[in-house]
């Protein structure tokens, strides 16, 4: 009837008709379904700076190597308390202009880390410009590009009173020139930080798929010691400042090994740092307060760890110290 | 039933402790090891070759011995010879049904035995210079040409990109950073090289298997500007910095990608006219798959560059399809339809079974378009898109077996051939690795290997292997088999073996480091290590990885030159080009010598 073999109209006719059925099916009415979508109430859209600092982040082609999903595998879990939700991406996913569609920021590969809640994870500002500066300034092993091409070299007496400037001593500079933040480099900035996870009430109950049996994993955690609990924690949450070595950053981020401040007998200013955030140092960056991400175990845990490292050697810390502390915080608040 | 059996084994291996043990783990494994041994099969065979060259050059001394004393007789034993000679004439018509010979002195030859030296034999160019006109002639140079730029330039970006990770401060400059230079590299290859490369040999196909001529010369110039353009444009807007959004693939910004699509839409009628005023009754497979390519491309592109509904994950759900259709419909189904002309007419034999060509091609459109999502399993995009995903990319096994089965059965009984030129270990290099990376793309959308794999570089070998290993591969076979037949010229077997040689290892290479140690990535995140150290444990594969690309790129530079000799205007270097009496001769002075 058709007469594939001979009937060349029939072959392409057919071969078309049917492609575009099935990418209908399969992918202009899901993704019909998907555009749908509500943003979760209380959500905020983009200012206008972190919209421009999106764009940035594009056609930098960060997109390459930095994912922005938390998928609902336990492996994920380090990246956002649950997973991601498609309402999460309603306002950053949008048309960016005539020319450009909305922007792929789920992306493919992970050669850095996901960045879904990096604003929660990394709030300082200092620490985002010299990073983006040169990378191996504060994340020694980092095959981050350098994106030195966002800042601007000048001399110290043409400053203006609101340019944001890099530490001088750690970016090598000579003479009396510094460096200066491009806005490109702020937007950027400003846009890295509005990367927070946005917690609601009624989320659904996070549950992350495990990779192995569940009485597998029950093995794993009680094998693994404290200490190196405690090695990890600090890798995850510090060392992107304060170093694996504990040594900081000249200039930028204050060393830990031989503080005296974490060398202390009585450790409830360190607790309180850890818990509040610090900035009362100028020479240095501004610590966040992480009582909102970590648990009192987590928190013993790295402070028995950077009490007892990098020749360091302080007696370990009571969980109810830290307990307490966060309580009597609460109460003032 | 065998989609079943696979699921069955796949959902209860997801919770096995072990990891290797998963399906798809073992599965990967058992594939790396297919092409592993095709590389020794490939090697043995040539070597053996090279091993009775050797052989002969020594059998050569009593050859030349036997030369000199028939110069030397005597004019007595010459005509000795002779009547002994006409005697043996004179028995064998005397008895004519006896199967014996009178007299070994007959002159008459008996049976044939084995060619005692290759060299005279096997080294031989069967190479039958083919008519073709002239303007299809110039047409499949220009495209190959622009084509084989293309890959050079684009392989020496991939080549920079890969020396970054090892050292990320090679350079400062804005329009050299990773991020703006690796769809440089992706789209080039992509758009550029193996686009303008299967187009070109396309021409080529359509024409022959229709008995006629192009329908419209004009229109492939215009096509061919218009492709070049659109990735020299793409490429400028790229490096600074103007990208459509970063979805893979779709980087080119949209008045840039129309350039292209425009191009292709030329190609589509200029092919669809030729095949619809063949003067053959039937439309060979070749055919179906080429026009399909092109009209799916196009859809393709209108659907991926569309705006209405790409807001939200609208864009992913699009992404994830665009991105797998690019590679599936354009560049797959373009190949195999190639392959069902170059294959074949490369052994000088019809294709093993015409019936599994049509299932194949059924079976690609139905079974290679649902599968986009598997690219974002676990996402946030629904649940049921992403199932359909690993289901029917289970059925990719069916086209999958179908062509593979087809074009080593056609192979088959052609074996020897392997020694004799490179042109079927590039074809049989590109079928296995169709085998392999597509059954390992299968594998990959599996639940536990996708939870050990995604985001890992294994991803990265993925896409070499396919896009590299299967369509690259495969347009060499297919660029060796048509070149020296309407240009008359060939390349020195020694220069195509090196291009094979470094191409095949260096892929090798390049495939197992970032298989090895994406898999340690993907254990180290599932341990829960810091993500640092996942970089930091990959350094090591990364500079296997930098190696195994500079062998690729060495090769590819060896192909380009090859290439120049193939098509170079310059006569009297291969002997094939020269007038028959003439090379006859010389190929005598050169024995003799």
């Amino acid at each position: 009837m058709l007469n594939l073999h001979k009937d060349h109209r029939n072959l392409v006719l057919i071969a078309f008709g049917v492609f575009v059925a099935l990418s209908i099916g399969v992918a202009i009415i899901p993704a019909y379904q998907m555009q749908g979508y509500e943003p979760i109430p209380g959500q905020k859209d983009l200012t206008v700076s972190e919209r421009k600092g999106l764009g940035i982040y594009i056609s930098e082609g960060c997109v390459a190597c930095h994912t922005q999903q938390v998928r609902n595998i336990e492996m994920d879990a380090v990246w956002g308390e649950r997973p991601s939700l498609a309402s999460d991406y309603y306002y950053s996913k949008q048309r960016m202009d005539i020319w450009r569609q909305s922007p792929s920021i789920l992306g493919s590969e992970r050669t850095g880390p996901d960045l879904t809640d990096i604003g929660n994870r990394q709030p300082s500002d200092q620490w985002h410009l010299i990073h983006l500066y040169d990378p191996r300034l504060v994340v020694e092993a980092s095959i981050m590009p350098s994106y030195s091409w966002l800042f601007r070299k000048t001399d110290t007496i043409a400053l203006k009173d609101d340019d944001i400037t890099l530490p001088r001593d750690i970016t090598g500079m000579e003479g009396s020139d510094i460096l200066v933040a491009k806005e490109e480099a702020l937007q950027l900035v400003a846009y890295l930080k509005s990367l927070q996870q946005f917690s609601f009430e009624d989320a659904p109950p996070t549950d992350f798929i495990p990779a192995l049996p569940k009485k597998d994993r029950n093995n794993g955690t009680t094998t693994t010691s404290t200490k190196s609990i405690g090695a990890s924690l600090f890798q995850n949450n510090c060392a992107a400042c304060h170093q694996t070595t504990g040594r900081g950053v000249k200039g930028a981020f204050p060393p830990l090994a031989g503080s005296l401040i974490v060398n202390d007998k009585n450790p409830e200013m360190l607790i309180k740092i850890i818990l509040m955030g610090y900035d009362a140092r100028q020479e240095y960056g501004m610590m966040p307060a992480l009582a909102d991400n970590l648990t009192d175990e987590e928190i013993k845990a790295i402070i028995d760890h950077v009490r007892s490292s990098w020749g360091n050697s302080a007696s370990k810390v009571p969980v109810e110290t830290i307990t307490r502390l966060r309580d009597s915080i609460l109460n003032i608040q | 039933m065998k989609i079943n059996l696979l699921l069955f084994l796949q959902t209860a291996e997801v919770s096995s402790e072990n990891w290797l043990s998963s399906p798809g783990v073992i599965g990967t494994i058992v594939l790396v090891f297919i092409v592993l041994f095709l590389g020794i099969f490939i090697f043995i065979k040539r070597l053996n070759r090279y091993v009775d060259l050797l052989e002969d050059n020594t059998k050569d001394l009593t050859e030349e011995e036997f030369e000199r004393r028939l110069i030397n007789l005597e004019k007595k034993e010459v005509d000795e010879i002779l009547e002994i000679r006409q005697q043996g004439f004179k028995e064998i018509k005397r008895q004519e049904d006896s199967s014996e010979g009178a007299s070994k002195y007959s002159g008459f030859i008996q049976k044939i035995i084995d060619p005692k030296n290759p060299l005279f034999d096997e080294k031989a160019r069967s190479t039958k210079k083919i008519k073709i006109s002239k303007e299809l002639k110039q047409i499949i140079v220009w495209y190959l040409g622009a084509g084989i730029f293309w890959l050079v330039f684009g392989t020496l970006v991939g080549q920079y990109l890969g020396m970054k990770f090892i050292w990320p401060d090679m350079d400062k400059i804005s329009w050299l950073s990773f991020g703006r230079l690796r769809p440089v590299h992706t789209n080039t290859v992509f758009w550029g090289w193996a686009s303008l490369a299967m187009v070109g040999l396309g021409h080529y196909v359509v024409s022959r298997t229709s008995n006629r001529e192009i329908f419209n010369y004009k229109w492939s110039k215009i096509a061919f500007w218009l492709i070049n353009s659109s990735v020299f444009v793409g490429n400028i807007f790229l490096m600074a910095g103007i990208n459509n959004g970063g979805g893979e693939y779709r980087e080119y910004i949209w008045p840039v990608m129309a350039l292209f699509a425009i191009g292709i839409i030329i190609t589509f009628f200029n092919f669809y006219k030729t095949v619809a005023t063949r003067k053959i009754s039937e439309i060979y497979i070749s055919n179906w798959f080429i026009l399909a390519s092109l009209i799916w491309t196009i859809v393709l592109a209108i659907i991926g560059y569309f705006p209405s509904y790409q807001d939200g994950l609208g864009e992913t759900v699009i992404q994830g399809y665009y991105m797998h259709q690019g590679v599936g419909m354009w560049f797959m189904t373009f190949t195999l339809g190639l392959v069902y002309y170059f294959l074949p007419s490369a052994l000088n034999k019809p294709i093993y079974s015409y019936s599994l060509g049509v299932l194949a091609f059924w079976t690609q459109m139905l079974f290679y378009t649902l599968i986009g999502t598997h690219h974002f399993v676990f996402s946030p995009l629904p649940w049921w898109l992403q199932t359909v995903a690993i289901v029917f990319s289970a059925g990719m096994f069916i086209p999958v077996f179908a062509s593979t089965l087809n074009f080593l059965m056609t192979m088959r009984g052609s074996w020897n051939q392997i020694s004799k030129s490179y042109v079927l270990p590039f074809f049989l290099v590109g079928v296995v690795f169709y085998f392999v990376g597509s059954v390992q793309g299968s594998f990959q959308a599996f639940r536990f290997t996708n939870y050990l794999w995604h985001f890992t570089d294994f991803n990265v070998a993925h896409s070499h292997m396919t896009m590299y290993g299967i369509i690259t591969f495969l347009m060499w076979a297919c660029i060796y088999a048509l070149l020296p037949k309407i240009t008359g010229k060939e390349p020195p077997q020694n220069l195509v073996g090196a291009h094979f040689w470094l191409a095949f290892i260096g892929l090798i290479a390049y495939m197992v480091s970032l298989m090895v140690g994406g898999t340690l990535k993907g254990l180290s995140w599932i341990e829960g290590n810091p993500f640092i150290e996942s970089v930091i444990l990959m350094e090591n594969y990364w500079v296997w990885r930098a190696v195994g690309g500079s062998l690729m790129f060495i090769s590819h530079i060896i192909f380009a030159y090859n290439f120049y000799l193939m098509v170079r205007n310059k006569k009297g270097v291969t002997l094939s080009g020269l007038p028959d009496r003439q090379a006859r001769k010389q190929t005598l002075q050169t024995q003799s010598k």
